[in-house]
């Protein structure tokens, strides 16, 4: 399958700011692809340059086979979900979803039929009536879904769609979400900070870093085998030691083929307590139910462990050993 | 305390709407000086109104004036508002300085600035200056009301509305205009009714046998001390009344100024 949307050394920036340098990145159709990273990485930027709705410095932007990069963003049928919603306040919830296809000039019978079937679609036939400010934020959310989906855009940006909603709704509208890609086959690009959003729904995830690409690949790849400190940290791995002459702080690191490697990094379930090379002071636990959580004052630095909630607890202030098994490590090649 | 309050409610409503009851009751004397409390009661001077041919004459031209010079704020300021709250441009701060000017400046300075500086060097005719001096005293009111419904719309639902296909023309006309009618309606009114109440810039604008309906009134004081300003005066405040209890009606007017 040829690339369905490429960006060409694409550089963008506010006035002076360089926001994103040089990104290349294609994606194939009916994909979905996550823009993940923390707040200022670019992330959005990105996505409004592919919207078209700040001009690039520099590069180019091709969707479909077509250098878009000069075309204006009402003509690049490209459909965007705001994380505000930006529903319009005057009209209804059918008039919303309306919008885009009595702008094209649809026959009124037509409008009439795709609306439904787009309400239906996202759950909320039942509202069509209402004004936007009678919706709850999820009720809200789907609107813009809806309004979004229903002019049948070539490509879909979401921006922090689910940030907006407290946990529970968030995971019944990822569920949502995923079904309705499923179901319409449509391409994607869902900008997130928030990295489970990501696993959970992306089949191939985009992590930015102050306007570059850190890392690129599938969920497991990015999961299991993150390049550097900054992926490895943002994905969970909250023990990160950098590595000096292939040791960790004078310590050994056996084992390890640490050839070109910066460092090693263990996500706090890896962390085994109680035995082990290691020794270090409990600084603080914290008990989430299922497991107990413990930071630990080492001479590495900080380590949190996280360990079942039925293994035997330790005191604050007690000095214990503890273990950073090998088969628990990925080895980092950047910080 | 409670006491005191009610006291000071009254005191406040009676200084409000003590002055037009004064007037309209003097508008409705039988006597032939204006008098309060009047001497007897008649609607004679009440008809004398309408047969008083230079009031007739300002009343259009203070209707036209009202109209004309607040359509033409409205048109310079709802792009200036737009502007200046969409896109900050440089020196947004020296422009909402300069366009707030005549509210603060004294009008009796304008009206004379104007005179001096505008319309006798370049011999504008009356129409046109009175034209040009309400205009100039309304935008601010058009600025910043409709600025301030503005401020409450959120951008990005103009953006919204580009990705589904609008032009940014089509999104100003679609979805900001249609969201700021109230706004807009409330500095029309605000608009109207300061150009038609309008005094001190006026006073230096009008000329011989051409003049608005407040300054004629004055005039008309001058030499003529009998109650049908009084009158006059009455049948324009219910007429305020009026326009601001239909806006009210159909807007909820209250709620945006």
């Amino acid at each position: 399958m040829s690339d369905f949307l490429t960006l060409e050394r694409l550089t963008l920036g506010y006035g002076a700011t360089i926001a994103v340098d040089s990104l290349d990145f294609a994606m194939k159709p009916g994909e979905l692809v996550a823009l993940l990273g923390p707040s200022g990485c670019g992330k959005t930027t990105t996505m409004r340059a592919i919207a078209g709705l700040m001009t690039p410095v520099s590069g180019r932007i091709e969707l479909d086979g077509r250098d878009i990069t000069r075309v204006p963003a009402n003509r690049r049928g490209i459909g965007l979900v705001f994380q505000s919603y930006a529903l319009f306040p005057h009209l209804t919830v059918f008039e919303n979803v309306a919008f885009g296809l009595r702008l094209a000039r649809v026959p009124a019978a037509q409008v009439r039929t795709r609306v439904e079937a787009a309400l239906a679609s996202v759950g909320l036939s039942h509202l069509a009536d209402r004004q936007p400010k009678a919706l709850s934020g999820g009720q809200q959310q789907r609107v813009a879904l809806a309004r979004s989906i229903v002019v049948e855009p070539k490509l879909l940006l979401l921006d922090e769609p689910l940030s907006n909603l407290d946990a529970r709704l968030r995971l019944e509208m990822r569920s949502e979400l995923a079904r309705l890609q499923r179901e319409l086959g449509i391409a994607m690009i869902y900008v997130t900070h928030d990295q489970a959003e990501a696993l959970a729904l992306a089949d191939r995830i985009i992590v930015m870093r102050e306007g570059r690409i850190e890392q690129a690949g599938t969920p497991e790849e990015i999961y299991e085998r993150p390049v550097s400190g900054f992926v490895a940290n943002f994905i969970g791995f909250e023990n990160c030691f950098a590595l000096r002459d292939g040791k960790l702080k004078g310590l050994a690191a056996p084992g390890f083929d640490t050839g070109t490697a910066t460092g090693l990094a263990w996500r706090p379930n890896a962390v085994r307590l109680g035995r082990g090379a290691h020794r270090g002071t409990v600084a603080g636990a914290s008990y989430l139910g299922q497991v107990v959580e413990y930071l630990l004052a080492t001479p590495l630095g900080d380590v949190k462990a996280e360990v079942p909630a039925a293994a035997p607890r330790h005191a604050i202030g007690a000095e214990i050993a503890f273990d950073l098994p090998q088969d628990g490590a990925v080895v980092l090649h950047r910080d | 305390m409670r006491g005191l309050g009610h006291l000071l409610l009254a005191a406040v409503l009676v200084f409000l709407i003590g002055p037009f009851v004064i007037i309209c009751v003097a508008g409705l004397s039988g006597g032939e000086t204006l008098a309060f409390p009047p001497e007897g009661l008649s609607l004679r001077w009440v008809a004398k109104v309408f047969t008083v041919e230079s009031f007739r004459a300002a009343f259009w031209l203070s209707i036209a004036l009202a109209f004309g010079s607040t359509a033409v704020a409205l048109a310079l300021g709802i792009p200036a508002a737009y502007a200046l709250e969409r896109y900050d441009p440089p020196g947004a701060e020296v422009v909402r300085a300069i366009v707030t000017a005549p509210i603060v400046v004294p009008g009796i300075i304008v009206g004379l600035a104007l005179l001096r500086h505008l319309v006798i060097p370049l011999g504008i005719p009356v129409p046109l200056a009175l034209m040009i001096g309400h205009t100039a005293l309304l935008v601010p009111y058009a600025v910043r009301v409709v600025s301030g419904s503005l401020v409450n719309l959120r951008p990005d639902i103009e953006e919204a509305a580009v990705m589904l296909g609008a032009s940014r023309l089509q999104a100003f006309a679609k979805v900001v205009l249609p969201n700021i009618r109230a706004g807009i309606m409330a500095a029309f009114i605000i608009g109207f009714i300061t150009s038609f109440n309008q005094v001190p810039v006026s006073l230096f604008l009008t000329g011989p046998g051409i003049t608005t309906l407040p300054i004629d009134m004055m005039f008309y004081m001058e030499f003529n001390y009998d109650p049908s300003v009084a009158a006059l005066s009455g049948l324009l405040a219910l007429m305020s009344l009026g326009v601001v209890m239909v806006a009210e009606k159909l807007l909820g007017l209250s709620r945006y100024v």
